[in-house]
């Protein structure tokens, strides 16, 4: 299979700042995890109630999600089947179990425990985005790139999807990095090769 | 869609772990004669009030390991020993994955133990791939799927795609998941639990049952396995409507199945039969019984094994494919255990009965949390 796939668009939040294109678009340096997941909604100006109803790790994928689609995607280009989500982290949904365990001893909480699985975050950006594509979610100690481009070029490659958002998105307690891509079989502007190289490069652009 | 060069993928060996017993064939003489494991529990443990589950005694020999593995770590490795015993399966190849499939895994530790940096990382799934992995010797890093209730048929998926495209030429694919306080409050807080044995498909159903326990499924693309059953296709979707509700119309599942079986390359007359989720949840049931129906199925025997086993989550799509796969094998269609009283909307085929039936195909559906949903086509 010919991997003559593109990474037309990435987004990445970590260390306070968030990343479109490999550019720094927002900062908050100093806020602590909650604080800086409602800056980014904020700043943006993205309205969607449901986010407030979200957890920690369901926000961080979806406002990585928001600023990756912003200016440029086509998503009429494409049927909902044709877009597909994979994503990856370490820690699961560990952040909010943590949360749910806690709420057991007195009153268990369904709006935490539905949050007490990875995919959630998926539900989240297919809701607000109506992809009904193929999707999945891995546990890996670390990114993955080789795993992430070998798996998404199969989708493509097999026309099981026309189009993936890809990488990762971990988040337990102050620690988080969320990494995503957009992948496209059509060379854009701007656009860079569908590597392994380029996903490195992408997810370690800290400051 | 260029698939001229991909290879048949056979299923090699397999194994289903379950209270009910320590083997594919134990487990399914035990479902053929209507043995169910789901019973009524009070465990002060797991939750303040009763409870209908399918649960391990603590006096059943699944624990074959030291103590340095956790339950859920028992019984991955138990299921997968059980399965490549006494068979010729190298799990030391360099072009043998294992891909692991669960929910929850560890998360029990969460209720007992001290919360600290050494135990988040014993809960981490990355840590029990790994212990199972050293334990049997993979050379490779273990993949993990944890999806939600389709886990267990996406890991199926997953190694189905990573053998076609030649990354290995071997999988040994295991799911498990344990009853435990977390996941039962959890499903009660959401009124899902029923307190009787579970009713899929059925007009009184009230909702599911826990379980647990663990499958293993080995795939193979070796030429030598010609005659044994095969994955023949898949497919994932996602509803894009509800976190925790499904589907409406059913349109998203049966998307699903229809492109699993032209992945398949069957046509929907020649599936024998349909393994459901069939949790026995109002809204699942419903909306799977829409997605057969749209799938061009609405005469093929229907079934659901959650009243065997209630609803394993991460272990529930591999038990419930390898339970099929001998229905396939041995030409015998399991009844939906609880069903009595048609109570879907759709005219669709539940199964009430042990039915004899050569068949070449079936299809496997799965549905969970999060809007996902998967499709599997097994078949001779």
């Amino acid at each position: 299979m010919s991997a003559s796939n593109y990474i037309t668009s990435s987004s990445a939040i970590s260390d306070n700042i968030v990343f479109k294109d490999n550019k720094p678009v927002f900062e908050n340096q100093g806020a602590e995890v909650a604080e800086l997941l409602l800056s980014v909604y904020q700043h943006f100006g993205f309205n969607y109630p449901k986010f407030y109803k979200m957890d920690n790790l369901s926000k961080l994928g979806w406002l990585a999600a928001e600023v990756l689609l912003q200016n440029g995607f086509k998503k009429d280009d494409y049927r909902p089947e044709e877009i597909g989500i994979v994503l990856t982290n370490a820690n699961s949904s560990l952040d909010t179990d943590l949360k749910y365990v806690e709420t057991i001893k007195e009153f268990p909480s369904p709006s935490v425990f539905v949050y007490t699985l990875p995919n959630i975050v998926i539900g989240e950006i297919c809701i607000r985005n109506k992809f009904k594509g193929e999707q999945a979610f891995f546990i890996q100690e670390e990114f993955d790139p080789d795993f992430i481009v070998q798996h998404v070029n199969y989708l493509l490659g097999n026309d099981i999807l026309k189009t993936c958002v890809c990488g990762w998105v971990d988040l337990l307690d102050q620690s988080y990095h969320a990494s995503l891509f957009m992948i496209e079989k059509e060379n854009h502007e701007g656009s860079v090769a569908f590597s392994t190289e380029n996903l490195n490069a992408a997810f370690g652009n800290r400051i | 869609m260029n698939r001229k060069s991909e290879p048949d993928v056979f299923i090699v060996a397999d194994n289903v772990l379950s209270p009910l017993g320590n083997g594919t064939k134990e487990n399914f003489a035990q479902l053929k004669k209507g043995v169910s494991a789901v019973r009524l529990h009070k465990n002060n443990e797991i939750s303040d009030h009763a409870f209908s589950a399918s649960i391990f005694n603590d006096n059943q020999d699944i624990y074959t390991v030291s103590d340095r593995y956790t339950k859920f770590e028992q019984l991955l490795i138990a299921s997968v020993e059980e399965a490549i015993a006494g068979r010729e399966i190298n799990i030391r190849d360099k072009k043998t994955v294992l891909i692991i499939s669960s929910t929850k895994g560890n998360i029990s530790l969460l209720e007992r133990e001290k919360n600290s940096p050494e135990l988040r990382q014993r809960i981490a799934l990355s840590t029990s791939a790994r212990l199972v992995g050293e334990h049997f010797g993979f050379q490779n890093t273990p993949v993990i799927v944890s999806n939600a209730c389709i886990s267990g048929v996406l890991a199926i998926i997953t190694g189905m795609r990573l053998l076609r495209e030649g990354r290995f030429d071997q999988a040994v694919i295991c799911g498990a998941d344990v009853v435990c306080r977390f996941v039962v409050s959890g499903f009660q807080s959401f009124q899902a639990l029923s307190g009787e044995r579970c009713k899929p498909f059925d007009k009184l159903r009230d909702g599911l049952n826990l379980g647990e326990g663990a499958a293993t499924i080995v795939l193979s693309v070796n030429k030598k396995h010609k005659g044994k059953a095969k994955v023949k296709g898949g497919s994932v979707s996602n509803d894009a409507n509800h976190i925790s509700g499904p589907s409406r119309t059913g349109n998203e599942l049966a998307f699903a199945v229809n492109r699993a079986m032209t992945d398949a390359k069957v046509q929907p007359a020649e599936i024998g039969f349909v393994s459901a989720h069939g949790t026995a949840t109002p809204y699942n049931d419903e909306m799977e019984a829409k997605a057969i129906a749209l799938s061009g199925l609405s005469d093929t025997p229907v079934n659901s094994l959650k009243g065997y086993y209630g609803h394993t989550l991460g272990a529930a799509g591999l038990i419930e494919s390898v339970i099929s796969i001998e229905s396939l094998r041995q030409g015998v269609i399991l009844p939906s255990l609880g069903y009595h009283q048609h109570g879907v909307s759709s005219d669709i085929n539940i199964c009430s009965s042990v039915v004899d039936l050569e068949t070449n195909n079936f299809v496997k559906t799965a549905s969970g949390f999060g809007g996902c949903n998967a499709a599997a086509v097994f078949g001779k």
